[in-house]
């Protein structure tokens, strides 16, 4: 039987690894490889690794804390230290940069802007290197009971329902589908938002956006079909965050992968 | 293991450098190449995949000197196959038009059916494996591996070539074994500990 993933998801601006909250306040916590260890470490299922900078920038000069020179070096970096796989998003707008991600270590490529600026690339990528490669990211947000999907903080007026059918026919293999009233806000999934989704769409589901503790993936999971929860903050504040939360679900029958660790 | 040099074959797939990656972590030497020479002097190869069935054909045809590695395996060389890299060991793909796969395993690669399943089939799956295996030897009963994959071989899961299959909306071969020559649907190099044992396994075939 196919396992549930729980995905940790790390976000990086200007090279160091954040915190976020409503996409707009951000926390810095560090290192960006010391995370990567700590999660391969506890055998998380998947890692998502988002670089949500505004602009290039390998590292805080004022710290004196550059850790890496480019991309390219930074995801070798990370897939040497990985054993698990991870998907790669921010800053691609073309093919190339696809094409850079996958062959430096990203076993997936996660896109957003590119499913608005140039939906014939994204065709062209899931035919190139297969649907399963290419994760659309989704962000929307609650307004006036509906969701409607955001593109660079600003409403597209589109509503998920539309979108998650117009990305599909583009070949996407995965949608990750991220609520941006409910980033960092510990109060749990939208699950109104990931039922419907998860009914609507033939490709995976993960729900990102909420999680405060474990019973809040147990939740998602009991009352949706969706394919993978992730997060991001929850998993960074506690020793063996990825292990407790997945030792939880099985303990509570959920079919995840029994939970273990890697010394 | 001293004397075990992995090849893994390079024609621009984007898993080259994990499967690379996973076999040095486990202290086997290993080259990525499509050089006649370094295939010649490997004492196992390795076809590593992702994408599309023809985009990947079209790439083994123009980067690798197939017909050299046909005559390696033929000679007995232990060859694995990896996701896309097992699925063109069989007959027809049917990803993105007709292609003609490898032909050494008897099988089309369709893709899944409809059905209320998302497609691909991504995540962490058993493998039900049959006690002679080669590969599988030493893991415990069902062991978990990391899938990403919307098409498979449809061969008959009593084939006796196929070693281990799992369940996605159906029950598909897994991994194949033919004498030298191994696939595996999953990602081994992406599979954490069974992973490992997995392809210490491979390298350990003589």
């Amino acid at each position: 039987m196919k396992k549930i993933r729980v995905i940790p998801v790390i976000l990086l601006r200007n090279g160091q690894i954040v915190q976020s909250k409503f996409f707009r306040e951000y926390k810095n916590l560090g290192n960006p490889f010391k995370a990567v260890e700590r999660f391969s470490n506890w055998d998380a299922d998947e890692l998502i690794y988002l670089e949500i900078s505004k602009t290039q920038s390998y590292g805080r000069t004022d710290l004196n804390t550059i850790e890496y020179k480019s991309s390219t070096e930074l995801l070798q970096q990370i897939a040497e230290s990985a054993s698990m796989p991870i998907t790669f998003g921010g800053g691609i707008r073309t093919v190339l940069d696809i094409e850079m991600r996958i062959s430096n270590g990203a076993d997936k490529v996660s896109i957003n802007s590119l499913l608005f600026d140039s939906p014939k690339l994204v065709l062209e990528a899931s035919v190139e290197f297969g649907s399963q490669a290419i994760v659309a990211s989704v962000d929307v947000s609650l307004i006036r009971d509906e969701y409607f999907v955001f593109h660079q903080g600003v409403n597209s007026q589109i509503k998920i329902k539309d979108w998650i059918s117009r990305i599909s026919s583009l070949g996407v293999g995965e949608i990750l589908l991220n609520v941006i009233d409910r980033d960092g806000s510990k109060e749990g999934f939208a699950i109104d938002l990931y039922k419907k989704a998860a009914l609507s769409s033939n490709i995976p589901i993960i729900a990102l956006g909420g999680a405060g503790s474990w019973n809040h993936f147990a939740t998602v999971l009991k009352e949706t079909m969706v394919d993978a929860v992730a997060a991001a903050n929850i998993f960074q504040f506690q020793d063996q965050s990825v292990y407790l939360a997945r030792r939880f679900l099985y303990e509570n029958g959920f079919p995840v992968r029994p939970p273990s660790i890697t010394d | 293991m001293q004397d075990t040099r992995i090849c893994v074959l390079d024609y621009g797939s984007g898993n080259v450098r994990s499967v690379n990656n996973a076999f040095k972590s486990l202290g086997i030497n290993s080259v990525i190449s499509n050089h006649s020479e370094d295939i010649n002097n490997a004492t196992h190869l390795v076809l590593p995949g992702v994408g599309g069935f023809s985009a990947s054909m079209e790439k083994i045809n123009s980067s690798l000197p197939l017909d050299l590695v046909r005559v390696q395996i033929s000679k007995g060389k232990p060859f694995l196959g990896i996701c896309v890299g097992m699925q063109v060991l069989g007959a027809v793909g049917y990803e993105h038009g007709k292609t003609l796969g490898l032909g050494y395993f008897k099988g089309n690669i369709i893709r899944f059916p409809d059905s209320a399943l998302p497609i691909p089939h991504v995540g962490w799956n058993d493998v039900s494996y049959k006690p002679q295996s080669t590969l599988f030897h030493g893991l415990a009963q069902n062991p978990d591996f990391y899938f990403v994959h919307s098409f498979f071989l449809n061969t008959d899961i009593e084939h006796p070539d196929v070693a281990a299959f799992s369940e996605y909306i159906l029950k598909f071969p897994s991994a194949i074994e033919k004498e030298n020559i191994f696939g595996v649907q999953f990602h081994p190099e992406k599979s954490q500990k069974n992973g490992k044992v997995l392809l210490k396994n491979f390298s350990r075939v003589k």
